[in-house]
């Protein structure tokens, strides 16, 4: 592509049409993107036209404009969420000075590293999924997962926009970077170890979508609270993006769950074996699912002691989940926060510096509000009449970040030995037969209105669209 | 009227707990912080709410977008919504109530339990085109009718198609029932219905002008279709359609309204209609179609451009078929859509706004209101097609569509 008609191609609020530098940088780098669309992007897909919602402004209207497209085709467009007139630092050792307009120099470096952190996770996730497509279980499923892997490009995309606007030659070659590490590339991986995961099941997809997009909900949400204006506003409006992707997880499991359910209650069932003889999965199979998914993404949010995440509070980089409406000082110079240890055999509380924990103060935030969906799950088996209820693992199990790493505990936090582990791991985790039997029935489904065994179809459609729309058109 | 003995109504804005994922996307879009939660639900303040919708498409659920019926005086509290596991089911409403957020009108109104609710999905303007009439509204109600007399009824569709519209026309005598092109009114079928209660009322958009359906009488005119299959194609008798077709010359009617107070026509030399229908959604495009052709008979000119876009299975489904015809082409720009034609390819109005192409982009450009009626299904299409043309003629239509709706001259009723 020679030249850009960046107002139509790249929809934007950034006056992208009057920026000669940052075209430069795009009209380089964005046919490097698409060739890495094509190559790693959703298999198979780039003929179907897919029902998707594109952002073309920011106001309610412009942002979830609904039609048919080509995936190749998406408008990935740039935009900040609208200004907030007069923002401050809010945060930090710079509260109260005018938000930074411009990349301070003294926090550069830091800076880019956490833009390139975020932005490596979003081609990384559409690497993961790239092949759930071929064993979708309905259309409304695979347009679902179209649109989150269209958003994590588009989210790649806004990364790219600041790194090219504001960190010169370097940002360029960060941006170059991100389309080259490939998620589990054992010569060249991505840079977080969540982020090299193959997504092997449609399961596993709605566990990732609710548990480890949600930790991208709360990085977001800590980013957009930075003292540097770009990021925030940003990140503000990505987080409009993500609430999508938590969407599909949350309702995928419960109709997961709903399936499964509904099942045993036909049959008067409810022994695991009796109920995959079903053909649908059984209750302890996606407890193991969630146990898994939950402690590897509680990882990601880093060693529970942490400088680096002291240094970016207090220099004003990376607020608190909702750091502007707590009520405290902001500086947190004298703040403790209890976190938790091994000691002498026993796991114990200790009081330390609360900026020094930042890690798991937004960890623990991470965990009330993953523990609140969960709950919602279970109001659907409780509705159904089961007693199974689903549960959060403690936060020390199977971490392989942090102090508790590779420290072998039960999922409700008993401390445990190597051979106990082993004797047990399999009721915790997801074995390799729990893998292999969710493998087995994912088939494709792709008749509109058509649902595969496993799965409840959702309420309602899309965008008020009836459940038996033609959510993709194969072509 | 009494207005002391009425029970206000109000379309009440709720969040279904069960479908909602709590990610606060909508409490962060509202510009009137109606939106608020706690740990376990997101609730909606009745108080502060204005039904902007501001909320409703960038919620990724759909668990947004729930309304409820309910007297104002006993509208659901946030501390009632914060305990809620599930929405409340839709409570029976007296029939003598007032519905206040009024439900907006359309040509056929046969949900046999539901208040008619406008079914559009897209953005459409919330007030009238700047130089439209000022309208009466919600001169007649449940409780204080007028009556009218049928002055005439005969079937618009040809007797060997199953669909069958009639063309109704009421006459007020003496009594007051001011109307503009665009508006509905209300009919009371007499008799109870399967609770023992009498009938809600069925609202039907008004085909014939402000002048009346004969220019000069105090009589309107209504473009029904005779309902005997629900959305889903399951068998029903529409309680207020069957009354209607039925009704012979003389019968006496129960008619509330005038309703509807921004689906209104423009009155300002220059201004141009766009107006894109389907089957009954026509009515008020004869009304405006009748209303510009009285104006021209007169001598007035420059009235703007007219321009139609119309379908039906097939012409003889097609109401009012032969007197459109017969309208000179200095008038109307007109285009009919035909889906049912033996040996023809299907064709749907946005078909027919992708074929013209160009002449829809040039109208758009210029001092234009764009009314669209008709089922809810063509409503996408419609919108698809619209940005399509306006993109080949290198037209940016989110913000015009943007524009217009916010300036009145987007009107859009589906049901």
């Amino acid at each position: 592509m020679s030249t850009i008609d960046y107002s139509e191609t790249i929809p934007n609020n950034v006056n992208l049409s009057e920026d000669k530098t940052l075209q430069r940088a795009l009209e380089h780098w964005q046919p490097n993107y698409l060739n890495w669309w094509r190559d790693m992007g959703p298999d198979g897909s780039t003929s179907h036209d897919v029902y998707l919602r594109t952002a073309i402004n920011v106001t309610p209207e412009g942002w979830a404009s609904f039609g048919h497209v080509k995936m190749p085709d998406y408008r990935w467009g740039i935009f900040l969420a609208q200004a907030e007139e007069g923002r401050k630092v809010n945060f930090g050792e710079n509260k109260g000075r005018e938000a930074w307009q411009d990349v301070p120099g003294e926090h550069r470096a830091n800076l880019r590293r956490m833009i390139v952190t975020q932005g490596d996770t979003e081609p990384a996730s559409v690497e993961q999924q790239r092949h759930l497509g071929l064993t979708a279980p309905s259309q409304y499923d695979l347009r679902n997962l179209f649109q989150v892997n269209v958003e994590e490009g588009r989210h790649l995309w806004a990364m790219v926009y600041l790194l090219h606007k504001y960190f010169g030659r370097d940002g360029r070659e960060e941006a170059e970077a991100l389309l080259q590490r490939n998620s589990g590339d054992a010569d060249n991986p991505r840079i977080l170890e969540a982020f090299n995961e193959e997504t092997p099941d449609w399961l596993a997809f709605y566990m990732f979508t609710y548990f480890t997009d949600r930790d991208g909900k709360f990085q977001l949400c800590a980013l957009s609270e930075s003292g540097f204006d770009p990021l925030s506003r940003t990140c503000r409006f990505m987080l409009t993006e993500e609430a999508h992707h938590m969407f599909v997880g949350e309702s995928g499991i419960s109709r997961v769950i709903s399936r499964t359910c509904a099942v045993m209650k036909e049959f008067g069932i409810e022994d695991p074996a009796q109920v995959r003889a079903k053909g649908v999965i059984d209750l302890p199979t996606i407890q193991r699912y969630l146990n898994f998914h939950f402690s590897v993404t509680i990882d990601l949010f880093g060693a529970d002691q942490s400088s680096n995440a002291a240094t970016f509070y207090s220099a004003g980089l990376k607020g608190r989940y909702e750091e502007t409406k707590r009520n405290d000082d902001h500086q947190l110079k004298d703040g403790r926060y209890l976190i938790q240890e091994v000691s002498n055999g026993k796991l114990v509380e200790r009081e330390v510096p609360m900026l020094n924990s930042l890690n798991e103060v937004l960890r623990d935030d991470y965990i009330r509000d993953s523990v609140a969906g969960i709950g919602r799950w279970n109001r659907v088996i409780e509705k159904a009449g089961f007693g199974f209820r689903l549960a959060a693992p403690h936060k020390v199990f199977n971490r392989h970040i942090g102090s508790f790493a590779d420290i072998r505990f039960t999922p409700d936090g008993q401390l445990i030995s190597e051979a106990q582990w082993q004797a047990n791991v399999a009721n915790w985790l997801p074995s390799e037969t729990d893998r292999a039997y969710v493998a087995s029935l994912m088939g494709r489904v792709i008749e509109p209105g058509k649902f595969a065994n496993w799965i409840a179809p959702p309420p309602v459609g899309i965008n008020r669209q009836p459940i038996d729309f033609d959510y993709v058109r194969f072509n | 009227m009494n207005a002391t003995e009425h029970i206000v109504l109000i379309r009440q804005h709720l969040i279904d707990p069960e479908v909602c994922i709590r990610c606060n996307t909508c409490e962060e879009i509202c510009p009137v912080d109606a939106i608020t939660h706690d740990g376990r639900n997101y609730v909606v303040d009745v108080d502060k709410c204005n039904s902007c919708n501001a909320c409703i498409s960038p919620c990724p659920t759909g668990s947004i977008d729930h309304w409820r019926t309910v007297p104002k005086d006993a509208a659901y509290t946030m501390a009632q919504q914060f305990g809620w596991d599930e929405l409340p089911a839709q409570q029976e409403m007296p029939d003598d109530a007032l519905v206040t957020s009024m439900p907006d009108p359309s040509a056929d109104g046969e949900e046999p339990e539901a208040m008619q609710v406008n079914a559009s999905i897209g953005s459409s303007s919330k007030s009238a085109p700047w130089s439209a009439a000022h309208p009466y509204v919600n001169l007649y109600t449940m409780k204080n009718p007028v009556t009218a007399v049928v002055a005439g009824n005969r079937r618009l569709t040809a007797p060997e198609v199953q669909s069958d519209i009639h063309h109704i026309v009421l006459d007020f005598g003496t009594g007051f029932f001011p109307v503009l092109e665009g508006q509905s009114i209300g009919i009371i079928p007499p008799g109870l219905d399967a609770n023992g209660k009498p009938h809600h009322m069925r609202m039907y958009s008004v085909a014939s002008p402000r002048g009346g359906e004969r220019e000069g009488y105090n009589n309107l005119s209504l473009t029904v279709k005779r309902v005997l299959a629900d959305h889903e194609g399951q068998a029903v008798c529409g309680v207020g359609s069957n009354y209607l077709c039925d009704l012979q010359k003389g019968a006496r009617v129960q008619v509330t309204g005038p309703f509807g107070d921004h689906y209104l026509m423009p009155n300002h030399p220059g201004a141009n209609l766009l107006m894109i229908c389907t089957g009954t959604g026509s009515a008020p495009m004869r009304a405006m179609t009748e209303h510009r052709r009285r104006l021209a008979n007169k001598g007035q000119t420059g009235n703007g451009k007219l321009m139609l876009f119309f379908g039906a299975r097939k012409p003889e489904e097609l109401p009012y078929f032969g007197p459109l015809l017969k309208l000179p082409p200095e008038l109307i720009d007109m285009h009919l859509a035909f889906s049912r034609v033996d040996k023809q390819p299907r064709a749907y109005v946005q078909d027919k706004i992708r074929e013209a192409g160009k002449a829809v982009t040039d109208l758009l450009k210029g001092d234009t209101y764009v009314f669209i009626c008709g089922l809810k299904g063509m409503e996408e299409g419609v919108m698809d097609a619209l940005r399509e043309a306006c993109a080949e003629a290198g037209m940016d239509w989110p913000s015009l569509h943007a524009g217009m709706v916010s300036e009145g001259r987007f009107q859009v009723e589906t049901y």
